[in-house]
């Protein structure tokens, strides 16, 4: 490649900072993928509920475990994530909130509402104890 | 005319993937599906005791069991057509590509069916 060359070159990714929007579409797919994982767990939990409360059982201290807790509460700011910016996508296929100030702004707005709701939910789950 | 398509295929409107738009279509119409069903789960599991009694109580209400059934359904198949695109977009080997799509598919089918008759055998009680 001619280095001399003032041709605008592709951004370098390990250098190229990536802007709110960009990060967020990559962190849907990563958060899409951990909770087909995650449902593989609740699939896990139903079938050990199925087979009765023996099994269960064996269950049941590995979700209360800490690193259960902590897994649960990675999935479940995960599927809030991927539930904001999902419906924020919704939008965007309809061809709304494509201006750069308005994606930025809808992209902050899901990230606080995602961790408003894990809290919430965690709240809730914490007055059941 | 730059168009070299066939008016009949013109008209099914498939493009070369053959399936048209189905494939985008139905990962939106999950995707709206899991809008209602997700919160209901989220914060319908949050207020619930971890017990066995309780747990097995509240999925043997039919409303309870029939909601939870659909998001089984619902996840697994926007699951399955979510990482398909992750695969075609990262994995550039056609074959292995392939064979890792299969393997979700069935996979995502597989625990989809586990989770609907465990569910289905704590309704009944069985």
């Amino acid at each position: 490649m001619n280095t001399n060359s003032r041709h605008p070159i592709s951004p370098h990714l390990q250098i190229y900072r990536l802007p709110l929007t960009a990060l967020l579409s990559i962190t849907h797919r990563a958060t899409g993928v951990i909770l087909a994982l995650g449902a593989v767990l609740l699939i896990w939990v139903l079938a050990s509920l199925s087979a009765g409360p023996e099994s269960y059982a064996k269950v049941q201290p590995v979700l209360q475990h800490w690193f259960g807790q902590l897994v649960l509460f990675g999935i479940t700011f995960s599927l809030y994530f991927h539930f904001c910016n999902g419906i924020r996508h919704l939008f965007l296929d309809v061809g709304m909130g494509f201006e750069l100030e308005t994606s930025d702004r809808t992209a902050k707005l899901a990230i606080v509402v995602a961790i408003i709701l894990t809290i919430a939910t965690w709240v809730v789950a914490a007055g059941m104890e | 005319m730059s168009d070299y398509r066939t008016p009949l295929s013109r008209v099914k409107g498939l493009g070369s993937a053959k399936d048209g738009t189905s494939h985008f279509w139905h990962q939106r119409l999950t995707a709206i599906a899991l809008i209602p069903l997700v919160l209901w789960f989220g914060f319908g599991l949050a207020s619930l005791p971890t017990d066995y009694d309780s747990l097995t109580g509240y999925i043997q209400q039919p409303a309870i069991a029939v909601a939870l059934i659909l998001l089984i359904a619902s996840v697994f198949y926007h699951a399955q057509l979510g990482i398909q695109i992750i695969l075609e977009d990262y994995v550039s080997s056609h074959a292995k590509r392939t064979l890792m799509i299969i393997a979700v598919s069935f996979t995502c089918l597989i625990c989809a069916l586990i989770g609907i008759v465990a569910v289905i055998k704590i309704l009944v009680g069985a």
